[in-house]
């Protein structure tokens, strides 16, 4: 019986979990709560993925409601694989958090900081798991108004700024996407996806459609931080509390690049997206100019959350070019490196969080003696680093080799060389920090070893674990990768 | 008894005991840093002849360590090429534990810990290169390799050091993802499999273009065969100390290099395809004209180091041409001479490494008359070049022999021309340092040079004894090379 209500208990426990933080607002008990949404949420996940293995997709109508009136719920292995990243990057945040946000957030704001947190989980965990456009702004806009929250409770007061530019650029990605849903609504009639997907393929020729499809793409890219719109992203990486900027990397464009996905294969017309209108050209194309030119841009910042967050957006860049490759292998790379990249990049935004606890700095003068003053930190910046790159032995690597091994198959040889000569420009500000961190040593200098906190330490390196293991053995990650992108490109297995 | 294929798995764990060792006896017992590297060497070394004798008794069964995903696996399996590396490999690496000994501490390094740890690593993947069943679990180590070795020559951690460990990297993962990735995941696409087969994997049916690209990019993305134009690396990386330019750049680093390209022509094109290809005539040009242009560039350096160095880079385009030559003859002679030059050139970086620490030169305008009073060292020395030269009595003759009589039945005279004439220029850039050390009268305070250590000597008489030993005694690595050239 339970088993019916797993999907809703996902987005319930969080949503409930948060006014209560609310009126509590004591910094402990507010953790504890979150901690406990996050082992609630985490087993939640685990058994959703077990429960469709087992029976297929799970479709739920929110209150008992059938589709075309209520809301509908409907997970199947995409968007589960994507609830486990995201349920899992939570917790580890949140058992991250604490000493963190003590150095940095006031002790009476971390209660609120803990709701803000908690309500953009629901949001994230909303925006996945729904079946329903309407729906799906509804959460985007949780998470998102709790972004802004988040990233202000930042230290520095640049920060506010950060939020205000994040606030506008999500607004303005909203009411896109709002548009495009309205034109679609007006068209169909109806807001459920799997309705929408059964009617839009009447109605191909129409202008209105490929309208619709235009905001839609549109409103989606600004809130995964595709290339040209990614300029929110840096400053709200960089002032957000350190904590929040691990959890965000690993999950706020990671929902949003999901229902891109779902979208443009799914929802709208078999080959409207790669065929009709032939716009898989320009998203390809975005995904690896961005990927090359933003890794690029990387290499000039002196900030590491800077640093890393302009790597993200290049990292989106390949995901973006699986995408526009349209073909089940390109889709598969992006739904595994999505997974990839979520626990590469927490590990190195939690491992800079332990250098800022010990040096109270992030920039890469800070990494000064790194190497030997907290030898654990650093290796875990490194791993992730290496991963980056798409060392052999890192998840990094197997996510290079499933998106150049899906672009050969196209042959497109020359996407490859260049999904190659990403690898290298990344590789050039991975190096530098290498360098900086091992290399620049003042001989007369005595460095003492003071490592980051357990606490912190701990949860990095739960990252930089799975990040090897991974590495090694992607048959699980694999597997269900290519199981979603088999699922949203409706090709049985 | 151990199954043969278990024994593979030994031989690449091997070298990682060392690395335990080290980190928790070494820490109480630093002494034993070598102590520790030697005696794993020699186990690694006798695991690996166990493999030696077991192929004889027929083909030794792969061993899937796991299987990243599907359809790829990384998996070991002993072959007769990969076996004389590893023999090469794990042999040399004892006999660089005991000069390392003798260097290390007389040249008052710092960081010995780290120093043999990343060593040891360095030994495992040089084992997993030699010992890959399939090209994927080639590439994963020869990148551990290039990872693992880049602590040792950034050894020093002066600016110089930084700056050639920079290009280290930049050359050999750039050459090696940007091409050698490439070439392995479009052969997968292509064929659906990357095991090393007899006769090759790719086959006639798949387009000519796509297979001289293909070629093309094998030969210069897999960078640590030092063809020009990604030959950098090499030279820079000599600021590394001694016993690492010894062993992984002479023998383990390099030779994964060219023993890799060897590989990829036998078990991944097939010598019967590579002749029909029109591209390997003109790479093998290219590694023509390596050899005559580095041995030009070797005569004019007054570095002893950098002079090896450019020597080694011109010694692997003979190999890489061996391979490309496509024949018999040609394959054979590049294995010999993966072995011969290993050798000879770990014999002449001994002298290098020993100069430097007994009389504190490292150019050799200064080493005139230094032969009198380090008669041993400079007499191994001599054996080290007549190796390098190929001419008897070392092994380098027979791996010339055979070089030669590949390039001289493509009957293309540029090619054999390039190699007499590189043979010749070695001479004339190795032997006179030699010959000066003996006749010219000392310079002034170049009396008082004593001979180097001990320990430096024993490695010295080891591996210039080697290279006599195998003028008289070839027959293995012949019979080993053969099996590959006979079960085409």
């Amino acid at each position: 019986m339970l088993s019916l209500h797993l999907s809703a208990l996902q987005v319930v426990i969080p949503l409930l979990a948060a006014p209560l933080c609310a009126i509590i607002r004591r910094p402990g008990i507010t953790w504890l709560i979150a901690l406990a949404v996050g082992i609630a949420s985490c087993i939640n996940s685990i058994a959703i993925l077990l429960h469709i293995n087992r029976f297929g997709e799970i479709v739920y109508s929110l209150g008992g409601w059938a589709a075309p009136f209520g809301i509908e719920y409907r997970i199947d292995s995409a968007n589960a694989l994507i609830l486990l990243i995201i349920s899992f990057i939570y917790l580890l945040g949140i058992i991250y958090a604490p000493v963190s946000i003590k150095s940095e957030v006031p002790e009476k704001s971390q209660g609120w900081l803990y709701t803000a947190w908690i309500l953009c989980f629901t949001g994230l965990s909303g925006i996945t798991i729904s079946g329903d456009v309407f729906n799906v702004f509804v959460f985007l806009e949780v998470s998102s108004l709790s972004t802004y929250i988040l990233i202000s409770f930042g230290q520095d007061k640049r920060c506010l700024s950060a939020a205000f530019r994040y606030l506008v650029m999500g607004t303005i990605a909203a009411t896109f996407y709002l548009i495009g849903v309205g034109f679609l609504y007006s068209l169909t009639g109806t807001l459920n996806m799997a309705d929408l997907a059964q009617r839009l393929p009447d109605l191909i020729s129409q202008n209105t459609v490929a309208v619709a499809f235009g905001f839609v793409i549109v409103g989606l890219a600004i809130k995964m931080a595709l290339f040209p719109f990614h300029a929110w992203l840096p400053n709200a990486y960089a002032y957000a509390p350190n904590a929040v900027t691990a959890f965000l990397a690993g999950t706020a464009t990671k929902a949003a690049v999901y229902v891109f996905i779902r979208l443009i294969f799914e929802v709208f017309p078999e080959d409207y997206f790669s065929g009709f209108t032939s716009s898989h050209h320009i998203i390809l194309a975005v995904g690896i100019i961005s990927a090359v030119i933003t890794s690029a841009v990387a290499i000039f910042q002196n900030e590491l959350k800077r640093l890393f967050a302009w790597s993200s957006i290049g990292q989106i860049g390949y995901i973006a070019v699986g995408v526009g490759l349209a073909s089940t292998a390109g889709v598969a790379a992006s739904f595994l490196h999505l997974f990839n990249h979520a626990i590469m990049k927490t590990a190195i935004f939690m491992a800079i969080g332990g250098l800022f606890i010990v040096t109270g700095s992030t920039t890469t003068a800070a990494l000064k003696n790194a190497g030997r003053r907290m030898p654990w930190t650093m290796a875990a910046i490194l791993i992730g680093g290496l991963s980056l790159i798409g060392v052999p032995f890192t998840t990094g690597f197997i996510s290079k080799w499933y998106l150049v091994s899906a672009s050969l198959e196209q042959n497109f040889w020359w996407l490859a060389g260049l999904i190659l000569l990403g690898s290298l420009v990344t590789a050039a500000y991975v190096w530098k920090i290498v360098e900086i961190a091992y290399f620049r040593k003042d001989p007369n200098e005595q460095v003492v070893r003071q490592e980051a906190p357990l606490s912190l330490l701990i949860p990095t390196w739960i990252l930089v674990v799975a990040n090897i293991y991974f590495g090694i053995d992607a048959r699980f990650s694999g597997s269900i990768a290519t199981q979603a992108a088999n699922t949203i490109l409706g090709i049985s297995p | 008894m151990m199954s043969a294929s278990t024994i593979q798995l030994y031989c690449l764990v091997a070298p990682l005991v060392a690395v335990v060792l080290i980190a928790t006896v070494g820490r109480v017992f630093p002494i034993l840093y070598e102590a520790i590297n030697a005696s794993v060497a020699v186990l690694t070394f006798l695991l690996t002849l166990s493999l030696y004798s077991a192929l004889g008794e027929g083909t030794i069964e792969p061993l899937v360590l796991f299987e990243p995903f599907v359809g790829v696996s990384i998996a070991i399996q002993a072959e007769p090429l990969g076996i004389l590396f590893a023999l090469m490999a794990s042999f040399l690496w004892i006999v660089t534990s005991i000069y390392s000994f003798g260097y290390m501490r007389g040249h008052g390094e710092t960081n010995l810990a780290r120093f043999n740890i990343f060593f040891a690593i360095a030994i495992s993947s040089a084992m997993g290169i030699a010992l890959a069943a399939n090209g994927f679990t080639l590439f994963l180590f020869y990148e551990v390799l290039t990872l693992s070795t880049f602590p040792l020559v950034t050894h020093a951690g002066t600016d110089k050091a930084r700056r050639a460990g920079r290009v280290y990297l930049f050359l050999l993962l750039g050459t090696s993802v940007g091409m050698l990735l490439l070439a392995l995941i479009w052969t997968w696409i292509l064929t659906g499999t990357l095991d090393f087969r007899a006769g090759g994997i790719l086959d006639g049916d798949i387009s000519k273009t796509t297979l001289n690209i293909l070629l093309v990019l094998y030969v210069f993305g897999i960078g640590k065969a030092a063809l020009m134009p990604f030959h950098r690396w090499l030279p820079t990386a000599m600021v590394a100390p001694t016993p690492v330019s010894a062993l992984l750049h002479a023998v383990a680093v390099v030779k994964a290099g060219v023993f890799s390209i060897l590989k990829v022509s036998i078990y991944i094109f097939g010598i019967d395809l590579l002749q029909e290809l029109e591209v390997h005539r003109y790479l093998a040009y290219v590694a023509a004209f390596t050899i005559v242009a580095t041995a030009i560039i070797a005569l004019r350096k007054d570095n002893l180091k950098a002079r090896l160095a450019y020597s080694t880079v011109g010694q692997l385009s003979y190999i890489v041409l061996g391979a490309l030559v496509a024949n018999a003859a040609g394959i054979v002679g590049g294995g010999l001479h993966m072995l011969m030059h290993g050798f000879g050139k770990i014999t002449l970086f001994f002298g290098a490494g020993a100069i430097l620490v007994a009389a504190h030169k490292t150019e050799i305008s200064q080493m005139r008359g230094i032969g009198r009073s380090m008669p041993v060292t400079m007499i191994t020395f001599l054996i080290g070049c007549i190796a390098i030269v190929g001419a008897p009595p070392t092994g380098g003759m027979w791996s010339k022999w055979n070089l030669l009589l590949g390039a001289a039945n493509t009957t293309d005279w540029l090619l054999l021309a390039a190699l007499i004439i590189g043979s010749l220029l070695s001479a004339a850039y190795l032997l006179p340092i030699a010959v000066r050390a003996f006749y010219h009268p000392p310079d002034d305070g170049n009396e008082t040079i004593k001979e180097a250590p001990v320990s430096i000597l024993i490695a010295m008489i080891i591996s210039a004894a080697g290279c006599i030993i195998l003028f008289i005694a070839p027959d293995f690595a012949f019979e080993l090379m053969s099996m590959i050239t006979s079960s085409k």
